[in-house]
């Protein structure tokens, strides 16, 4: 694992952005459903999703 | 030190804003360049106006306040003036900051008031339903334009840059990580930053012109996007209906009203 990503479930609304732009696949999402931190242990902490996230609800922190 | 918490009220998100809204984006690379520039939370003064981009100051934990619609940079120049220590961030819509107060924008530009001008420009006015702005492209659908605008739009950027601003930049909301760059730089030139940033409305704009969710409205407006140094070899056809993005100005040259008023109050009083 080279990342620890936390997910404020709350906040998030669902859009798409971080599943669509992660280089690495991280996410997962369903239309209509808030997004899932599938495959955590394929994240390089790039920390592109934390920063564009719409709804602040992404934290990567680089173990 | 301080730290990106320190500058957002945490307690007040979810936000209101729509999913896949740039705004968001905008306020999460504000929060990280200030958080970046170490500016003391009660030193930062975040000025909007009326809009979606003007709820805004309902988030972040530094000193905000909400001027008539259009007159962000009114404000802004009055509280830049009278307490010179503080950093103003003037966060403007399309509708806000070039439509209905266009006129603020140019005069600011153009005397040069120490403060930093985020535009974020989603091609129409989001919260009232999604009418068509100036900077709404030509041809596009919108509340207002049902068959498509017959008007030209404005080039923000290249009308501040004519305006004389000493700072200005565009990029899209995607591009995080030169957002951020862009601010701190605009926050640390003395004078009016401004910068431009493409934002996707995917509630009005983006369902009348069919551009899908906001992934792929992001990709679109992406695709739109041209750097500056490739855009110096592009003939204008190739550059129609596209937007020039990167650090368009950058200038030391000029002084600041701010600085030469001073300047001016001291001369006059030593007489």
């Amino acid at each position: 694992m080279k990342a620890a990503i936390t997910l404020h479930e709350k906040r998030c609304k669902g859009c798409g952005i971080c599943a669509a732009f992660c280089p690495r696949r991280v996410y997962d999402i369903k239309p209509g459903e808030k997004v899932t931190v599938a495959r955590p242990e394929d994240c390089i902490a790039c920390r592109m999703c934390e920063f564009r996230c719409p709804d602040l609800a992404l934290e990567v922190t680089k173990l | 030190m301080y730290t990106y918490n320190d500058y957002i009220k945490e307690e007040k998100l979810p936000h209101i804003w729509c999913a896949g809204c740039g705004n968001g984006i905008v306020l999460n690379a504000l929060l990280h360049a200030l958080a970046d520039m170490q500016i003391p939370p009660e030193e930062v003064v975040i000025v909007t106006g009326s809009g979606c981009l003007a709820r805004l100051v309902t988030y972040p934990n530094t000193s905000t306040i909400k001027m008539l619609h259009g007159r962000v940079l009114a404000g802004a120049t009055g509280i830049k003036l009278a307490n010179p220590n503080l950093k103003v961030f003037c966060l403007m819509g399309d509708g806000d900051g070039a439509t209905i107060g266009g006129n603020h924008l140019i005069h600011c530009a153009r005397r040069n008031i120490d403060v930093t001008a985020i535009i974020c420009n989603n091609f129409n006015y989001g919260m009232t339903g999604g009418q068509y702005s100036a900077t709404t492209p030509y041809g596009a659908i919108t509340t207002t334009s049902r068959y498509g605008l017959v008007e030209e739009n404005f080039n923000m950027a290249e009308l501040v840059k004519a305006c004389g601003a000493p700072y200005v930049a565009r990029c899209s909301a995607t591009d995080v990580l030169n957002l951020r760059k862009y601010i701190i730089e605009a926050t640390q030139k003395k004078g009016f930053g401004f910068i431009e940033v493409l934002s996707a409305c995917v509630t009005h704009y983006g369902k009348n012109n069919k551009m899908g969710d906001a992934p792929n409205m992001m990709r679109q407006i992406d695709s739109m996007c041209v750097p500056a140094a490739r855009a110096k070899n592009m003939t204008e056809e190739e550059l129609a209906g596209k937007y020039i993005t990167g650090k368009l100005v950058d200038r030391n040259d000029l002084i600041d009203f701010g600085t030469s008023y001073q300047r001016l109050r001291e001369e006059v009083t030593a007489k």
